[in-house]
């Protein structure tokens, strides 16, 4: 929900807002969720309903209210996420907020490498040509590998090789969240004109000077919604680099745990815990886009 | 850059070497130092075991690529694409759609696999039911986008024609709505391999690219494995140009192609 209030800031002069079509349209996914729920948790609960004596509120009470249901009720969830967010202590493995530290931590480090690979090799492609030739069409094709399907040889290798824990997950994250930085930085880089350009020139610039003094200010709008991408699937990379190792601990470890023993209210409570990090996240980079923005002078 | 032909050909040949070296570099440090084939095969070793096993390659290709890939692809692309021109018809669904799935788009998705195994079973429909979740927004966010991308000056003319809204629609909307369409086909076809392969760590029968790479690396072959990695790039970037190729097709009258 947080994007919510981060659209109506950008355009508030805007007379129709968009607080009412999105609050009927969760409505809607509320209610619909609710009604699905009876049919799908049959399975499960026809027969207890059955045993029960039937009738409408012997229905809602078992389909909604079942504990390995098929699907879970949105209030089975949010009372989950209530339980292990408040009810565990943050330090102890029955606590979400363990999990997604671990995750979390993992995504950040991702992300920092992942930027900083991508701002330098967009950097040397701006400025070496034969990079630019040579470098950027394997970038693209690096990106059709499905890394996600290499991540358990790249744990089990680095592992072999004395890295474990942290820095294998957050490679994983790095390796997926340096591309949307690499292309959004050329772009942005290579953004000023030609005008703008020479009059550097004119000036005697050096490369670097044309890069700090210009290029650079010119490609931070771009960087930043690179980012806001990269953010988000730097912590998909985290979260998926958790699941082919048998890992302990994380979102993804926890849904994994989950989906083995049938737990489903435990593998939505983690889904919605890395669904508010993710947007948290997104978040977080777009105070700082408005913040840098705003101090650059720029405004909207 | 030489006229056409030669700059067609650098534009082939710098990557071209630049792959050659990598591979020869990546043999000589392996044979060089040498390094345990259990952390990394050589280039020549992973050749030889592609060769050796293509009937098994072939399996989990038609298993992964062919049974989910592929169909999810679509119906989630096509999907999101009708979704996208019902929220254009109806401007307060658009309201209420846009921002949520925007929010959808940034957030995990590929967590929902063990929940779409549970329902869907463990063999292919459970990859494509996956593969459709994921390519669904994508194309929504970029359709609607797209739909709105025509300008007003354009809209005014077919409107003094006195057209339709399909007419407006089919004539001037989709067409200057066809790059983020296919922006979103390219999105959507790397994800969808990601969505299939990481479907398929939650369990599969006992045949697919995610289940043979996840065994063999529990095995340590590793040979195989990154046997298996490279039919997945040859496919993604097969797919990949294919789009690259169909877009330039469709959209050959947007600047970015012009000479």
């Amino acid at each position: 929900m947080s994007a919510a209030p981060a659209i109506a800031a950008k355009a508030p002069a805007r007379a129709e807002g968009h607080a009412l079509p999105v609050a009927v349209v969760c409505l809607a996914i509320l209610v619909l969720w609710y009604i699905a729920a009876i049919p799908m948790n049959w399975v499960v609960t026809g027969p207890k309903i059955e045993a029960a004596g039937g009738g409408l509120a012997n229905t809602l009470a078992f389909s909604w209210n079942e504990a390995r249901p098929v699907i879970p009720a949105p209030h089975q969830i949010a009372l989950e996420l209530w339980k292990s967010v408040f009810g565990a202590k943050p330090w102890m493995p029955k606590s979400l907020i363990y999990h997604g530290w671990v995750t979390l931590s993992s995504t950040l480090l991702g992300f920092l490498l992942g930027s900083l690979l991508g701002i330098v090799l967009a950097i040397a492609i701006v400025h070496v040509k034969f990079l630019s030739k040579s470098l950027m069409p394997w970038i693209i094709a690096s990106q059709t590998i499905p890394i996600l399907a290499i991540a358990p040889m790249v744990i089990v290798v680095l592992g072999s090789l004395g890295f474990t824990g942290l820095l294998p997950k957050s490679l994983i994250s790095m390796y997926l969240c340096f591309f949307p930085v690499t292309i959004g930085m050329v772009k942005g880089l290579t953004s000023p004109e030609t005008m703008q350009l020479d009059l550097m020139r004119t000036y005697n610039a050096s490369s670097a000077q044309v890069l700090w003094k210009l290029r650079f200010p010119a490609a931070v709008p771009f960087l930043f919604t690179s980012l806001k991408v990269a953010v988000a699937i730097a912590l998909t990379g985290a979260i998926v680099g958790e699941l082919p190792t048998g890992a302990i601990a994380g979102i993804g470890a926890r849904l994994l745990q989950g989906s083995y023993y049938g737990q489903t209210v435990q593998i939505w409570a983690a889904l919605f815990m890395g669904s508010f990090i993710a947007a948290g996240l997104v978040w977080l980079v777009g105070v700082a886009e408005r913040f840098t923005l705003k101090r650059m002078g720029v405004r909207p | 850059m030489t006229g056409k032909t030669g700059g067609r050909l650098t534009d082939i040949l710098y990557p071209a070497l630049f792959g050659v070296g990598v591979l020869v570099i990546w043999e000589a440090v392996v044979k060089g130092f040498g390094v345990p084939a259990v952390l990394l095969p050589a280039p020549s070793a992973i050749w030889a075991k592609l060769i050796a096993s293509l009937p098994l390659l072939w399996a989990d290709f038609v298993q992964t690529v062919i049974r989910a890939v592929i169909p999810g692809w679509i119906i989630g692309s096509l999907s999101g694409f009708l979704v996208a021109i019902l929220c254009d018809r109806i401007p307060f669904l658009r309201r209420g759609l846009l921002p949520l799935g925007n929010l959808v788009a940034a957030l995990p998705i590929v967590g929902v696999a063990p929940i779409l195994v549970m329902w869907f079973g463990f063999d292919w429909q459970s990859k494509a039911a996956m593969v459709v979740v994921m390519t669904f927004f994508p194309m929504l966010i970029n359709a609607v986008a797209g739909l709105a991308a025509s300008g007003h000056l354009e809209r005014d003319l077919m409107r003094s024609y006195g057209s339709s809204w399909w007419q407006t629609l089919l004539k001037l909307r989709l067409p200057a709505a066809m790059p983020f369409i296919f922006n979103a086909l390219k999105i959507n076809a790397t994800l969808a391999m990601i969505g299939a392969i990481v479907a398929e760590f939650f369990g599969t029968p006992i045949v697919g690219m995610g289940f043979r790479i996840s065994t063999e690396v529990g095995r340590l072959g590793l040979d195989m494995v990154w046997a298996e990695i490279a039919v997945a790039a040859i496919t993604g970037s097969a797919f990949y140009g294919l789009l690259v190729f169909l877009e330039r097709r469709v959209t050959f009258w947007h600047p970015s192609y012009r000479k």
